[in-house]
């Protein structure tokens, strides 16, 4: 099936197999393997990207469904272009705050979180301790604790926060 | 408090790894496609136990698509049983049945998910079509699921050849406990289980292999825990020399212990490479997870300590029996941790613990977190809340006379650990952790606490425990440390890393060595193209083993460096300090040279490198600890009991511990962090449910449930430091400590909690689920 979409802000347009899962698509048709998959049922969250800003799980979705819609994965989020060397002053203010927090240990989960964090906070940017905590609780991590992803995400609203609606990155993309 | 004397060591440092992992662009295995890679799936046994009768694959080989299918019959001198990783200790009286598995199953099936067959096609997708078309003839056997029952005389014998289910049998005892539980004023005797669970890291298992005919050479990418043994094993098996093999473990999405294995897929991905000529990938997916990966936990106890009336133990004596799956290929690791673990941090003059071990018709048992350690824990600190209960003594103050004081080290349990060595701690602050734990939580003033908390109708405990984690154990790690002309510094080291922030940590203890920034140093780990001497990591040792390895390689590095600069600078090696990646003279900053200019220097294109030296500014060192470091910590918990609902809340979780020189504060508490949300999913809400027919009702994440966010509490944390006596740092391991106690905690603060309500409820088996919290509750009332 013939399918055009948008990917990280570019065109993308293509014959893929009808049940080829969003997941596997972005990982070995469009290359970007930071979308992880931990468990293909739509429990660990790993997998989770963005479709149209809203967090979806990549592994229950078709490749086919994504027509006409726009995909952000982990890789749409620093400023940074594909290929370049990323640098922590570039990473996006979640990334960067996961970071700061030590919100990741293996970082096999981390693209997933991230990508649910950065659309929690753009609908709650001022987030208590337990809203986060329920925002991320879809996601499985084995490393962490959660503890740090936790104070991480409150870390990035802070941020957010300080850098005011005109530094929303939604404008940049 | 001894430090290693440099500025980074002891700092909390952001990770080097982090931009990497947080953009998507860290390589981790599933990650790897060479160019005209095909693809692997496994067909596997849904049954338990059976005989294969036969197995016809002519369909599935016919599906277009499909490369090559291969069962046991294709697969000649390979199809031998795998290796034994790590043989039994040497002790007397010991009985041990080595049975590990096939590659590919050739008739007998052992447990579920045994592959049958390998499919090679040019998707992933097209693989397991082609699975769903081969088609097996099954005999199922009875199967043994009931581990009490495993060792029964008519028990079905898994393996054939053995007069019984029995795999292992060991004994170790000092002292002499019937003496001492003759003159006891207090002997209790208990049963307890502990259940099953999985490793349950996020990233399953995978392996890409590359073989590359016009070099002669085999590439493969594994997440591996252990590159160079597994590297070792490959190479051997498939009759290639071990310098014709390339492991690479890149980023690795969590280990946990299941990931040090030596599994068949790590050998026949390679081999269907090297066979069909084309790169060839596997990706376990998570249901298969749940069989082909190796599980831990199954363990039931008979256990006794024998106490005065003052609360000091005269002896324990305790007879369990431990689950070791179907095959028993890692030994008598666990079950040895579990017989050294108990003791802890007390005084047990008379000791006397034997153990089974027996073959069950379940997935292979291996460390995974813990590794044995959080049973033995479980028991000793279970037994002296029920003495302390029958003496009515507080259960701190039971603890409290009888832990090993400071003066006391290094302290000698005159048995035998899991590392041939005897069971010796080179030194400890057990009465300091217990002390802080108990001011931490407020254990004097609880009780007020407790009054405070009734209105809402549920009742508070606390739950106060100790715990010893032997950690780092040898033979040794080595490293390799280089300084490029750039300035850059890089350092390659055996271990691989699963998360544990090595390339931030190791880089901390170069950079004091040299005088550089740790984000100055590469860190390369899990590589055999870049060091192929070492074991792996587990057992919490990486800092400690691989750590002082870098440490003794950094130190000599340093010494080439002031010899370089001192000739450059025409001074006194003495003069000389290591600072901002330069060498310059004491006193007069200016007088500096560059550390890269050095490493240019001692590498020349003409003149003459002096004679008995190297060129380069490069050192490789290695450390082998003479024995395991052992590490110490003090758990405490509050808890909130509903009593209508047997629903827990954890209000708070405080950790004391002491793992030596601590290198990064934040890394050594992000291992307290998960080890604790692993001990909390364990101890509550991991079980691995097996049916009649010995099938696992629940392999997927929607119905074993790991612990999420709403279910882990923030944890407290506070750091001792008492150096190791062992190594030069001070090390000792922190990853496995975390989760070791939780448990035990958990049930003393439930039942504290509980103590009015059911004044005779105690809790002896784990995981302590709700359903099950409500039962007994039930039970009591």
């Amino acid at each position: 099936m013939r399918i055009s979409a948008r990917i990280n802000g570019s065109a993308w347009s293509g014959d893929v197999e009808p049940r080829l899962l969003l997941s596997d698509f972005l990982r070995s048709e469009v290359g970007l393997t930071g979308t992880h998959v931990g468990c293909e049922h739509g429990v660990c969250g790993a997998c989770t990207v963005q479709l149209d800003g809203e967090p979806v799980r990549a592994c229950l979705m078709f490749a086919v469904q994504i027509e006409g819609h726009e995909v952000t994965t982990v890789e749409g989020l620093a400023a940074a272009a594909p290929g370049e060397a990323v640098s922590v002053e570039r990473l996006h203010p979640v990334q960067r705050a996961l970071h700061e927090a030590h919100g990741l240990q293996c970082g096999f989960c981390t693209p997933g979180i991230l990508m649910t964090a950065e659309a929690f906070l753009r609908e709650n940017p001022a987030p208590s301790r337990e809203e986060i905590r329920e925002a991320v609780s879809g996601h499985l991590c084995r490393c962490t604790g959660y503890h740090n992803i936790v104070e991480g995400v409150a870390l990035a609203a802070e941020r957010l926060a300080a850098d005011g609606p005109g530094a929303d990155r939604d404008g940049d993309r | 408090m001894s430090r290693a004397g440099g500025t980074w060591v002891g700092a909390r440092v952001p990770r080097n790894e982090d931009a990497r992992l947080l953009t998507g662009r860290a390589q981790f295995v599933e990650d790897v496609e060479p160019p005209g890679a095909l693809h692997a799936a496994f067909v596997r046994s849904d049954l338990p136990a059976g005989r294969l009768r036969g197995l016809d694959v002519e369909r599935a080989r016919a599906h277009p698509g499909v490369h090559a299918v291969f069962t046991a019959a294709d697969l000649g001198p390979l199809l031998r049983p795998g290796a034994v990783l790590v043989p039994p200790p040497p002790l007397e009286g010991l009985v041990f049945h080595a049975r590990t598995a096939l590659p590919l199953v050739r008739e007998r099936i052992r447990h579920q998910g045994e592959a049958l067959a390998m499919i090679v096609a040019d998707s992933r997708y097209v693989a397991e079509d082609a699975a769903q078309l081969v088609e097996a003839d099954i005999e199922p056997l009875d199967p043994v699921v009931d581990l009490g029952r495993a060792l029964d005389e008519d028990a079905p014998r898994i393996h054939d050849d053995l007069p019984s289910n029995l795999a292992a049998y060991v004994r170790q005892a000092k002292g002499d406990y019937a003496a001492a539980r003759a003159r006891a004023d207090l002997v209790l005797e208990r049963r307890f289980s502990y259940d099953r669970g999985i490793g349950g890291a996020i990233e399953n298992r995978a392996v890409v292999a590359e073989w590359d005919a016009r070099a002669d050479r085999l590439q493969v990418w594994d997440t591996t825990q252990a590159p160079i043994p597994v590297r070792n094993v490959v190479a051997a098996a498939l009759g290639l020399s071990e310098s014709q093999v390339r492991f690479i473990a890149p980023f690795v999405g969590g280990g946990f212990g299941p990931k040090i294995m030596f599994y068949a897929e790590e050998i026949l991905v390679p081999w269907a490479s090297i066979r069909l000529g084309r790169p060839v990938k596997w990706v376990e997916d998570r249901y298969e997870n749940f069989f082909a990966t190796t599980q831990e936990r199954g363990q039931l106890h008979e256990a006794e300590i024998s106490v005065t009336r003052e609360g000091r133990i005269l002896g324990v004596r305790d007879i369990f029996i431990h689950d070791s799956g179907a095959y028993d290929p890692y030994g008598l690791t666990i079950p040895i941790n579990t017989q050294c673990t108990l003791l802890g941090p007390y005084r047990v003059p008379n000791y006397e613990s034997e153990f089974r071990v027996a073959f069950t018709n379940k997935p292979i048992v291996t460390p995974v977190r813990g590794a044995g350690r959080q049973h033995g824990v479980f028991i000793m600190e279970r037994l002296l809340d029920l003495a302390a209960r029958g003496l009515g003594l507080d259960p701190v103050e039971i603890r409290r006379r009888n832990v090993i004081g400071s003066d006391e080290f290094p302290y000698n349990h005159e048995i035998m650990y899991q590392d041939f060595a005897p069971l010796r701690y080179d030194s400890g602050s057990y009465e300091e952790s217990l002390e802080e734990a108990v001011r931490l939580v407020g254990h004097e003033t609880f009780p007020r606490e407790r009054e405070r908390a009734q209105p809402d109708g549920r009742v508070v405990g606390v739950g106060v425990v100790n715990y010893v984690e032997g950690t780092g154990i040898g033979p040794y790690e080595g490293a390799r440390i280089t300084v490029e002309p750039g300035g850059t510094v890089r350092l390659a080291t055996g271990v691989g890393t699963q998360g544990q922030g090595h390339f931030t940590s190791f880089a901390q203890i170069v950079a004091d060595a040299i005088g550089v920034q740790p984000s100055d140093v590469r860190v390369v780990t899990g590589d055999t193209s870049d060091f192929h001497w070492g074991t792996g990591t587990f057992a919490s040792r990486g800092a400690v083993v691989a750590g002082n390895a870098i440490h003794a390689a950094a130190q000599s590095v340093r010494e080439k460096i002031l010899r370089h600069a001192a000739k450059a600078l025409e001074v006194d090696p003495e003069d000389l300090e290591l600072a901002d990646g330069a060498a310059r003279v004491r006193g007069a900053p200016d007088l500096s040279v560059d550390l890269g200019a050095l490493a240019l220097s001692a590498n020349p294109l003409r003149g003459a490198v002096e004679p008995g030296t190297e060129p380069g500014l490069e050192a490789t060192s290695y450390f082998g600890p003479p024995y395991g470091t052992t590490a110490n910590g003090t758990h405490a918990v509050v808890v909130a009991v509903d009593p209508e609902t047997a629903m827990v809340e954890i209000l708070r979780y405080i950790v004391v511990h002491d793992c030596g020189t601590v290198i990064n504060p934040t890394i050594v508490e992000g291992q307290i962090h998960g080890g604790v949300a692993a001990g909390i999913g364990n101890a509550f809400y991991e079980e691995l449910v097996f049916d009649e027919f010995g099938g696992t009702s629940n392999a997927s994440f929607m119905d074993y449930l790991l612990p999420t966010s709403t279910d882990v509490p923030p944890i407290e944390t506070a750091h001792l430091e008492t150096p190791s006596t062992l190594n030069p740092l001070g090390t000792k391991g922190v990853g496995e400590g975390g989760a070791i106690p939780v448990a035990a905690a958990f049930a003393q603060a439930v039942e504290d909690a509980l103590a009015d309500i059911a004044p005779g409820l105690e809790i002896l088996d784990i995981p302590l689920s709700p359903g099950r919290l409500f039962e007994l509750l039930r039970g009591a009332s």
